[in-house]
């Protein structure tokens, strides 16, 4: 071929929009891509395709409403979320929970993790195309749901916490039942490992892709086990505990490979975590009310207020602006979803789109909590 | 009109007979090619929707769960409603597609396992065509399905189409080389490239026995490269659900989609009945040295079952497979077939010319 | 050599991991009976919801048509989607004075979330909880029900 021929040949970059209905988007996620190949260039996420208002309808809500909401946000960790507004509210009314409630209110949160992390295994697993780790994970994650339905009669969307403390009592059962999820899934967690992590299919599929190195994951905002596998240390439960964390000694899984392995394996580590969190936990709940009597009418004090918790999947900030009224002036939310988003363009450039899918899913996506 | 289920070369004599008698050649020949134009159109369409269904079960029984249970006992008219549910559907065309070739496509891929059955002998007789290179035409035959799946890509105009041809194409032409050669490493213990010829010289004992290290190896190596041929799981890079929604057949509709359909689990039935025939001794039952009594009642179960055990062994293999491994990536698999099974395959033809040489094998 | 033995155990330890998944899958499948899913609609008789289960709202009646609801509202106003409406009736007691007592409680299954508010809120526990799960109807209006069946009152004692 002459060079004159050779440069009439061109390559051209071309746009793929993935989403937003695509099996690997988890939702209505659309990112728009350019590639040339298999090659991607750029991944230029648009959200907005469930937008629901969230924030918007909290202004209109009173304060023991919202809770119910944030359930509905990041639906996979929908405890944690109720947790945080709760404890904003009973920060801002200067109102201690017993005891109890804190203990209950960590497990719940712990249980909830596990639930989230077993449900990102399958759809990691799903993702890289080893359907058989979806049926497996739900198998798990249904023990963990049955044990939230006996207790607060819902599945999903639980709305336990309110402000003040809990909705019900623990159920007389819980404590056998959770006792039986974690001999069973202490069995079962060495499964997932010889299932897909030792797989040397998956290994290479995840060894080395996606690297994203420490400063990057500050820079943008990367928390939770994203975050940690690069070597952040920003477990909120270590640095600021609050509710029953203070009493539990637990390792923050910390990985520096910064890899999509690296991001994997630092979740199943934080589901031996949780275990063990849960465990120390679960005989020793104290006696004593499971709610604090509050007014009527909850009104905050005028001010503003903020309150973190860990969700599964990373930092999740509650502020609440309250005018002294019955419902907040202004209510944010930091969804962890939604910075961990921003670093899929930085994370997934210059990898294929088989790397893309894996990196997207190892970020552990819930649309509905980036949108809100 | 003989016919013994051990043996179909004199059922099938006297129907040649018997035709030859009423009709001039030429009519004969027509008639024969009809008749097997039909059975084997019948055999793809009934053993294809079966195949279906046998690995929706298996797949859900791998995953913890029932499978299809609605439709008759056990679910086993599933497959059967949900053809006529395909063939109710609308076909449609993507805007702006070449409209020939996307309607060419389908065709080559379902006819082309059409032409790979018909030298697959299922028992003593029972076989369409018996080639002096049935194995040489087999693995080029179903070289051409890749032509389909390219069409199909291209001409639907869609980029998703469009990268999961590409990788087909790129996958399929890479591992058309492990696939003949590892057919070669038994060819060259058994010295024909008749199929039937094969499995003849598989009456002492099958060559994954006779030819143990290198054909133990080079069985493996097939049933990889076979199940990368079908484009399954692990290597349905074409398809990649995750990544690009349907690959190739993501524009097409009803009956269109269900040729691709049939088409992907008859090449699971080819690829199963060549590692049968040239590997597990076709239709030959199951023998052992001096067990005289039981070499006996293995004798009493006619071949035809033999066979069809024998591919249902390797298609559960290759479902194994598709069922518990993740996917690769385009470069991995490139990698695995050039870094790996090229020369293991290489290396594995010299040590069996070696054994053979030798007289090494039994 | 070196390279060459690399090369071999990293094939076999490869396939060795395979293996490992397999057997995991394996296991599995030789083992039909420890199959997870149900058969919904054919075990339906033998389903049994816990007890605390959220299906929907609805009001308990006592074997003389009697209930608690005193229509105060509370629910009403607890209620973040705006899926109760009460409305309320005054009617004349023997002794002249007036009395506010409920008309219809009426409840919207189609925009209830099932956030158990206005059951936790309600002060004379009027309104419970029923663990029915099967709620699909052909109609919209269908989810429109009222909770106060026709012709009954309050219980006696059940303070305002």
């Amino acid at each position: 071929m002459g060079e004159a021929e050779q440069d009439r040949i061109e390559t051209q970059e071309y746009l793929v929009n993935m989403g937003p209905q695509h099996p690997s988007t988890h939702g209505v996620l659309r990112l728009l891509l350019k590639l040339e190949g298999e090659i991607v260039h750029h991944v230029d996420p648009h959200i907005g395709y469930i937008h629901s208002g969230i924030e918007k309808m909290c202004e209109s809500l009173t304060y023991p409403q919202i809770p119910y909401l944030t359930d509905r946000m990041d639906y996979l960790s929908a405890h944690m979320n109720e947790e945080a507004v709760c404890l904003c509210i009973e920060n801002a009314l200067g109102v201690e929970v017993p005891d109890r409630v804190k203990y209950i209110r960590t497990i719940f949160s712990e249980l909830q993790r596990l639930a989230s992390h077993q449900l990102w295994w399958c759809v990691m697993g799903m993702d890289l195309g080893a359907l058989t780790t979806f049926f497996y994970g739900l198998r798990d994650r249904e023990k963990i749901l049955d044990i939230f339905e006996e207790t607060c009669g819902a599945r999903l969307t639980l709305h336990y916490s309110i402000p003040g403390g809990l909705m019900f009592d623990i159920h007389p059962n819980f404590r056998n039942r959770v006792h039986e999820f974690l001999n069973y899934f202490r069995e079962k967690l060495p499964e997932y490992d010889q299932l897909l992590t030792g797989n040397v299919i998956f290994q290479e599929r995840t060894r080395g892709i996606g690297i994203f190195p420490r400063e990057a994951v500050i820079n943008y905002g990367v928390t939770g086990p994203s975050g940690r596998a690069s070597g952040f240390s920003c477990d909120v439960r270590k640095h600021h505990p609050y509710s029953a964390y203070p009493f539990v000694s637990f390792q923050e899984a910390l990985d520096d490979r910064c890899d999509t392995l690296a991001r994997y394996k630092v979740r199943i580590r934080e589901m031996w975590e949780s275990m063990s969190i849960i465990e120390q936990l679960i005989d020793n709940i104290p006696e004593g009310d499971y709610q604090v009597k509050l007014k009527g009418v909850v009104k905050l004090p005028e001010g503003e207020y903020f309150q973190r918790v860990e969700s599964a999947r990373g930092d999740f900030g509650v502020f609440i602006i309250s005018d002294g009224k019955k419902s907040p002036y202004r209510l944010k939310f930091r969804s962890p979803g939604f910075s961990n988003l921003s670093a899929l363009h930085a994370m997934s450039k210059g990898w294929k789109i088989a790397d893309l899918v894996a990196i997207m899913s190892s970020l552990d996506l819930v649309i509905p909590d980036i949108d809100r | 009109m003989a016919f013994s289920i051990y043996d179909f070369s004199s059922f099938t004599q006297s129907i040649h007979e018997g035709l030859s008698n009423r009709l001039s050649p030429a009519g004969t020949l027509a008639v024969e090619w009809v008749i097997v134009g039909i059975v084997i159109l019948l055999f793809v369409a009934v053993f294809g929707l079966f195949l279906v269904y046998a690995e929706r079960k298996v797949c859900a029984f791998f995953q913890q769960r029932l499978g299809p249970m609605r439709v008759g006992p056990w679910g086993l008219v599933q497959t059967i409603a949900d053809f006529i549910k395909l063939l109710m559907k609308e076909l449609i065309q993507p805007a702006r597609a070449d409209k020939f070739l996307y309607n060419l496509a389908p065709f080559i891929v379902i006819i082309v396992t059409f032409l790979a059955i018909s030298v697959i002998p299922f028992a003593k007789g029972l076989q369409a065509f018996d080639f002096d290179i049935g194995v040489f035409f087999v693995t080029s035959i179903t070289a051409v399905g890749v032509i389909g799946i390219l069409l199909a890509g291209w001409s639907s105009n869609n980029k998703y189409s469009l990268i999961g041809a590409m990788r087909s194409g790129a996958q399929i032409i890479s591992y058309e080389l492990s696939v003949g050669l590892s057919l070669i490493t038994i060819v060259i213990l058994a010295g024909t490239l008749q199929l039937s010829g094969i499995v003849e010289a598989q009456r002492a004992g099958w060559f994954i026995y006779r030819g143990h290290i290198p054909a133990i190896i080079a069985f493996f190596v097939f049933v990889i490269a076979g199940t990368a041929e079908t484009n399954r799981g692990p290597f349905d890079l074409a398809e990649a659900e995750s990544e690009l929604t349907a690959g190739f057949h993501t524009e097409y509709s009803g009956i269109k989609f269900a040729f691709f359909f049939l088409a992907e689990y008859v090449n699971l039935f080819i690829v199963s009945a060549m590692a049968t025939t040239v590997f597990l001794g076709g239709w030959m039952p199951l023998h052992f040295g001096n067990l005289e009594e039981f070499n006996h009642v293995m004798d009493l179960i006619p071949p035809v079952f033999w066979f069809f055990i024998k591919v249902f062994f390797v298609i559960f293999l290759i479902m194994w497979f598709k069922w518990t491994f993740p996917r690769l990536r385009i470069d991995q698999i490139l990698t695995l077939e050039w870094k790996f099974l090229l020369p293991i395959n290489l290396f594995n033809i010299i040590l069996m010319t070696v054994i053979v040489l030798m007289g090494w094998h039994f | 050599m070196r390279a060459i033995w690399k090369y071999l155990s990293d094939v076999l330890k490869g396939i060795w991991t395979l293996i490992q998944g397999m057997r995991v899958t394996g296991h599995y499948f030789f083992r039909p009976w420890l199959i997870v899913t149900q058969q919904y609609p054919e075990n339906r008789r033998k389903l049994v919801m816990f007890e605390r289960f959220r299906g929907e709202v609805t009001m308990p009646h006592n074997e003389n048509n009697e209930h608690k609801c005193t229509g105060c509202g509370i629910c009403e106003i607890s209620c973040p989607n705006g899926s109760i409406e009460i409305i309320t009736a005054t009617v004349l007691l023997p002794d002249g004075k007036k009395k506010r007592i409920i008309d219809k409680h009426i409840y919207h299954l189609g925009m209830c979330s099932l956030c158990n508010l206005c059951v936790k809120n309600c002060p004379s526990d009027a309104i419970v909880m029923a663990q029915t799960f099967e709620h699909a109807v052909w109609d919209r209006t269908q989810l429109t029900k009222v909770l106060n069946r026709p012709g009954s009152k309050i219980m006696e004692g059940i303070k305002e």
